[in-house]
């Protein structure tokens, strides 16, 4: 420590901040988690787990004749809303905190949608049409024994694991590359594209022995729950949203740590950051990993709730739709990825139903009116009245929770 | 100073992997900070920097002058590695050789630097900007469980008072004025603790008093670290008061003390035009 100070007063300054939140002196993981939103936040939170995890579900399971009975057709439709806010998440985390423009998560979240979708195939076992081991397609394909790369899939836990670790592996390739050649902005983006592209037409394939354009479908059950019952699409929909909140939690720790402070830095001024001492390439491939790991994991979630996956997920404009939402939403808050997850699609299954020739033009004009309009996205509106309304109303001068050190509430 | 420095003992870090695993202890058991021998850099076959050759010694304070385009910025690239040189040499301390590593090993090894423009992190907070720079390990891991200690706490907080920002402690750098940046990025430098003090124009932007400051915070850190100045105002570098090299055209024109360069007749037709 460089031990001159050129002002008189020294020592009395240090302590300008409140001793009372010191971070070393509370390091349990309880506390941690609280810190990571101020009170009013955490009500939000509860109050949404209790609607999706317990409102929901008992509107749900009251008898069909009754009033208050929640169709058993939304549900399913919820469940796929918590998959795509899930990617909304992870596309946010590359995207708003280090800066990085993916347009190839679809690549992710369909393989991560296909290991899971293998393991249902798996699990149908000799009710298939032709009553066979081997999943149909490849009876139908004339093959006779199952290909190396689906020896495993009859174990849930392999599968899951793939799901995470597939879109990982490839992710990590992928970035370790693009990352260490210093590929950024929308170059990056462009190459991702061409990534995503290129594994759509792999998967076209029928020799690539993933059921071709057909893909993975006709699943019977998931570990031994039958996926016709509406119990199990309920018990997958409060899956999806316990997982959704869970990685949401994860993520909120992530950017407000200091690791999101450097994935900032990267963002806003990489050059800088080197000369700190931080290798932004790395920090840049972990960010990119996790990120295509929380893809896989929305995907392995979807594909038992829709029933089907095939290459169509890995087209091109699938994974630019993942972006609009994000910046519907609000790129650079979590709370906005994920509710311009749930607006966007909201709205595309009002309009798919109402004036399904609409929808493009509606999604190409939301895009358009945010990106003119709006630049932090619907979240960034929301803020700008609340800090409108606090400009108004007197402050309480540094009420309670929020310490000024930790104070990083305005990005989450 | 350095003519009688063996061979060996420069090259003793061996090959560049060496050099890696040799980071914590820099030796600089001959008193000599840094080598830079006969480094050509050129640009589209401009030579930006031509053979040159300077040494600095452990704890001294050095000042660089030289009109525009005299090569003083490409050789902090080249310190930095920013830029790699075509032919020659760049040792910091006896053992690292610093056209084999990265950006952020070099500041790892301990070389900081402040660039021309002021660069800080526009959207973090002044805080934020110093627990970014402050020495601490800076893998992936370590940043996502790093908790700040109260030592740190005090330390951010005193760097602050340093620099003169500690009631701008939680404003967003990008609010600050110039000048303000300046004493930030300053303020980085300083927490970074680096051995080596890379600082480019510190006064650019900076009322007469600032400068006066800067001057004394500067003249304070030599000694126990090795501080090497950029600047034009050569009134400053006359406050500084120590060795000045003059670079011209890519390579060392006159070093001496303020009056011995000022007197020398190259520096002269150098600076006025002949």
């Amino acid at each position: 420590m460089v031990s001159s100070s050129l002002s008189e007063t020294s020592p009395e300054p240090l302590v300008a901040d409140p001793p009372a939140e010191q971070p070393e002196q509370s390091g349990s993981v309880l506390t941690t988690l609280l810190r990571l939103h101020t009170r009013g936040e955490w009500s939000l939170i509860g109050l949404l787990f209790f609607l999706g995890v317990i409102v929901i579900p008992g509107l749900n399971l009251l008898p069909a004749d009754s009033a208050f009975h929640f169709p058993d057709y939304l549900i399913p439709l919820l469940g796929k809303f918590m998959c795509y806010a899930l990617v909304a998440l992870a596309v946010d985390l590359i995207w708003g905190y280090a800066g990085i423009l993916s347009l190839g998560h679809g690549v992710f979240f369909a393989l991560g949608g296909y290991a899971m979708g293998m393991y249902l195939m798996r699990a149908i076992g000799t009710e298939g049409v032709y009553r066979s081991e081997l999943p149909d397609f490849m009876v139908f394909l004339d093959w006779k024994e199952l290909p190396w790369y689906w020896y495993g899939f009859s174990n849930f836990g392999f599968a899951l694991g793939m799901a995470l670790l597939v879109p990982g592996i490839l992710a990590y390739i992928f970035g370790f590359f693009a990352f260490r050649s210093r590929i950024r902005g929308v170059y990056f983006s462009i190459i991702t594209q061409a990534m995503t592209y290129a594994l759509m037409l792999l998967f076209f394939r029928n020799d690539t022995g993933f059921g071709g354009n057909n893909g993975l479908t006709d699943f019977k059950r998931l570990l031994g729950f039958s996926l016709q019952e509406p119990t199990t699409k309920l018990g997958l929909y409060v899956t999806s949203v316990v997982v959704l909140i869970l990685a949401y939690l994860a993520c909120r720790y992530l950017v407000t740590s200091k690791l999101g402070r450097v994935l900032m830095a990267v963002r806003d001024a990489e050059s800088r950051l080197m000369f700190c001492g931080y290798n932004p390439h790395s920090y840049k491939l972990f960010l990119w990993t996790l990120s295509a790991m929380l893809c896989g994991l929305a995907g392995a979630l979807y594909v038992p709730q829709v029933g089907i996956i095939n290459p169509s997920e890995m087209q091109p404009a699938n994974s630019i739709e993942m972006a609009i939402w994000v910046a519907v939403g609000g790129r650079g808050t979590l709370s906005g990825a994920l509710l311009g997850a749930f607006l966007v699609n909201g709205v595309k299954s009002w309009c798919t139903a109402a004036f399904p020739y609409l929808w493009l033009y509606i999604l190409g004009a939301m895009f358009i009116v945010v990106t003119l309009f709006l630049p932090r996205g619907v979240a960034g509106l929301l803020r700008r009245q609340t800090e409108k309304r606090e400009r108004v109303l007197p402050r309480p001068a540094d009420a309670g929770h929020v310490s000024s050190l930790s104070n990083t509430g305005e990005r989450g | 100073m350095s003519q009688d420095i063996p061979e060996e003992a420069i090259d003793q870090g061996g090959s560049p992997s060496m050099a890696h695993v040799a980071r914590p202890g820099l030796d600089t058991s001959h008193g000599v900070m840094l080598y830079v021998e006969e480094v050509t850099v050129s640009f589209d076959g401009l030579k930006a920097l031509n053979e040159l050759t300077l040494y600095l010694n452990a704890g001294e304070l050095r000042c660089l002058i030289g009109p525009n385009g005299a090569g003083k910025t490409t050789l902090l690239d080249v310190i930095t590695g920013k830029t790699r040189p075509d032919t020659g040499t760049v040792f910091f301390g006896n053992n690292l050789d610093l056209t084999q590593l990265s950006e952020y090993d070099i500041a790892l090894a301990g070389i900081g630097r402040k660039f021309q423009r002021p660069t800080v992190f526009h959207g973090h907070t002044v805080f934020e900007n110093l627990e970014l720079a402050m020495q601490a390990n800076k893998k992936v891991w370590h940043s996502l469980l790093a908790r700040l200690s109260r030592t740190q706490h005090d330390r951010i907080a005193s760097t602050a008072d340093t620099v003169g920002l500690l009631d701008q402690l939680h404003t967003r750098a990008g609010l600050l004025s110039h000048g303000q940046k300046q004493w930030l990025e300053l303020g980085m430098l300083l927490i970074q603790d680096p051995q080596l003090l890379l600082v480019d124009e510190p006064v650019a932007g900076m009322t007469h008093q600032e400068t006066e400051r800067t001057a004394e915070l500067l003249v304070s850190l030599a000694g126990k670290h090795t501080v090497v100045v950029v600047e034009h105002d050569m009134e400053f570098v006359r406050s500084l008061a120590r060795t000045v090299t003059v670079l011209h055209e890519g390579s060392v024109l006159a070093e001496g003390s303020m009056e011995e360069v000022q007197s020398d007749p190259r520096v002269v037709e150098v600076y006025l035009g002949a």
